[in-house]
């Protein structure tokens, strides 16, 4: 079973392969060519004349300022994190106030997802448990500062959500009472469920898998 | 000729259960009849043909006796409604019945107002309006999307349904005439970068839900999709633009896209970590499965057909891959002891449903049917102890074994696969 593997920088290095998988697929005669697309043609067809311009200069250049304003992600190598931090003890006064009554008091209870997996679980697969399953701790800063809270999306500072971040981790056990997180020692936190990640193996064919 | 068939079948059926109710002026539809069956047919109130019909008007209507519904099942930001499929007729979903499946609800947009970023790994980082981008060339195809939780109603051994429509199992699929701009054209006008290998997709709704995407993908069928059916996108699939990887996850297929970042790795978002990968029973997680296996599911008869009598029936049902063209149906009618080819209905487009027809004479005695599909690939659709075998049990996505439908000797129809564990 192929694993991910990683570069120093941790970044996935395997992942480059899936894009090759699915240039294998039936339909990877693209519109490039200016042809008619899918294996048996006529089923759709990509409109780009050979002579079609290099560029055609409809839409406009985006300004490094316009794309800071947007480019809110955050990739596992710590790219796209922003300054700040937060401490556990900031965490949980901001946890019970924004996020405990839809995920419980200690993580585990819910009603929405779990950060935390209760005692008695099954070891495999966990759910959808923060601290079980995902494989970057980096995704759920990404998730939170996103997304949440739910009626209240973009609410919350940066230093906010490393706080609330810190929290969780603390609640799994990953870092201590009097941790503070901020970008490096985010990226550092080390998940369990994250060498359990695999490309899809699934090619077409009589193969079931 | 289907068409003649199901008129046929129709008005037999139609016939037996009303007694001979005078149906002239009438169009009924085989499950108007099958309805028939079981309720009490209201004839209509006037003789259309003695009095002056209703005059011309800017937006049509359905036929007041046909109102197929979505089914919703929350009312909550996170939440989905399905496609009644048992209801529709050859393979385009009417736009206002197209599946929903929203992280945090509806978002309203001004096409006016909204812009695309595309940037990352390009050479002119660039924002386009809706006019910007309905200005270059455009390309249409039909083809389907599909949640890949779909199916999971009937996956758990232990919670195996019987009385679930095809609706409530399957409904989370529809099918459209898309309309937009090819994803490659876009990114030709931006310059990718050598190196890069992934894109960044992201929404303007109010989870600002993001999905990783090969690079390779976008550059081969996808499109930044305005139109549907005809008429610009519906605000519930994804106004004013959306993201079309044909025969792929839904989920993937990101809606009111308002950002793509050329990456050379994925991000790993939510949604393609937690959410949408596979938990396999050797302790690994399927990650990216991006592409949906061929499927197919049998919509007549189904839950909660009644069928009134014994004789001649038209099994129907769709079947579609994400691999391209479906090119065999089978159909079992013996509880899959024994197997017949289905027609297949054109047209039969890759990466589209297609409606598959088998004329069956049911002999009145209790069986099981089942249908399964084969794509371009070879690939078969399996059973659901393939799946487990190959999965385990503990999968949330990519649930594409066969299903099956028991008929009681009595004609009550319901969902059949936990008759043949």
């Amino acid at each position: 079973m192929r694993r991910l593997a990683r570069d120093g920088a941790g970044r996935c290095t395997v992942w480059m392969t899936v894009g090759a998988l699915a240039a294998c697929a039936p339909d990877a005669s693209g519109p490039g060519a200016g042809t008619a697309g899918s294996s048996a043609g006529g089923d759709w067809t990509a409109p780009l004349a050979a002579d079609a311009p290099e560029r055609f200069g409809f839409g406009s250049d985006a300004s490094e300022e316009r794309v800071a304003l947007w480019d809110i992600d955050v990739k596992p190598d710590g790219e796209g994190l922003p300054p700040g931090s937060g401490s556990v003890a900031a965490g949980r006064e901001i946890y019970e106030l924004a996020c405990m009554q839809c995920h419980g008091a200690t993580g585990t209870e819910g009603p929405n997802d779990r950060f935390v997996a209760a005692g008695d679980w099954d070891p495999w697969p966990p759910g959808r448990v923060f601290g079980a399953y995902w494989p970057y701790a980096t995704t759920f800063f990404d998730y939170t500062r996103r997304a949440m809270p739910q009626a209240t999306p973009g609410s919350l500072s940066d230093d906010d959500v490393y706080a609330i971040t810190a929290y969780v981790l603390h609640l799994n056990g990953m870092l201590p009472e009097d941790a503070v997180l901020d970008s490096a020692s985010l990226v550092a936190i080390e998940m369990p469920g994250r060498d359990r990640f695999v490309p899809d193996n699934r090619t077409g064919g009589p193969e079931i898998r | 000729m289907p068409a003649g068939q199901r008129t046929k079948y129709s008005r037999r059926a139609w016939l037996t259960a009303a007694s001979g109710t005078a149906a002239t002026g009438l169009v009924m539809t085989r499950f108007d009849a099958i309805r028939a069956g079981v309720q009490e047919v209201v004839p209509p109130p006037v003789d259309p043909t003695k009095v002056p019909g209703r005059f011309v008007s800017e937006v049509g209507r359905r036929a007041t006796g046909e109102q197929p519904r979505r089914l919703v099942r929350t009312l909550a930001l996170s939440s989905s409604s399905r496609t009644p499929l048992q209801d529709l007729q050859g393979t385009i979903t009417p736009s206002d019945l197209h599946f929903e499946r929203h992280h945090a609800g509806i978002p309203e947009i001004l096409a006016e107002d909204h812009e695309l970023l595309v940037h990352g790994m390009v050479e002119r980082p660039m924002v386009f309006r809706m006019a910007d981008l309905r200005r270059y060339p455009q390309a249409s195809r039909i083809c389907f999307i599909e949640c890949s939780g779909n199916g999971g109603g009937a996956y758990n051994r232990n919670r195996m349904p019987t009385n679930i429509s095809p609706q409530q199992l399957d409904g989370l699929l529809s099918t459209s005439e898309w309309t937009g701009v090819m994803l490659s054209t876009i990114l030709r006008e931006v310059g990718v970068r050598p190196g890069a290998s992934w894109i960044l997709a992201e929404g303007g709704d109010a989870a600002v839900m993001g999905r990783s995407v090969p690079l390779d993908k976008a550059m081969d069928d996808s499109m930044l999709a305005y139109g549907q059916n005809g008429e610009a996108i519906r605000p519930e699939q994804g106004y004013p633009v959306r993201l079309l990887l044909p025969g792929w996850e839904g989920n993937a297929q990101v809606k009111w896209l308002r950002r793509i970042e050329v990456t050379d790795r994925p991000t790993m978002t939510r949604d393609e970590t937690s959410r949408y990968t596979d938990p396999l029973k050797d302790g690994t997680a399927r990650q990216f499965s991006f592409v949906m296996d061929a499927k197919s599911i049998i919509t007549f008869p189904s839950y909660p057909f009644v069928l009134p009598d014994r004789g001649w029936w038209e099994i129907e049902g769709l079947a579609w891959t994400g691999r391209g063209r479906i090119t065999r149906v089978e159909i079992s009618t013996d509880g899959g002891r024994s197997w017949a080819d289905a027609a297949l209905q054109p047209p039969i487009l890759s990466k589209s449903t297609v409606r598959f027809r088998h004329l069956w004479n049911w002999d009145g005695r209790e069986t099981v049917i089942l249908s399964r599909a084969t794509d371009e690939t070879g690939y078969v659709q399996p059973t659901v102890q393939q799946l487990w075998d190959a999965r385990g049990e503990g999968t949330a996505y990519h649930h594409n074994h066969q299903r099956a439908w028991k008929i009681a000797s009595d004609g009550t129809v319901t969902f059949g696969l936990g008759d043949l564990l």
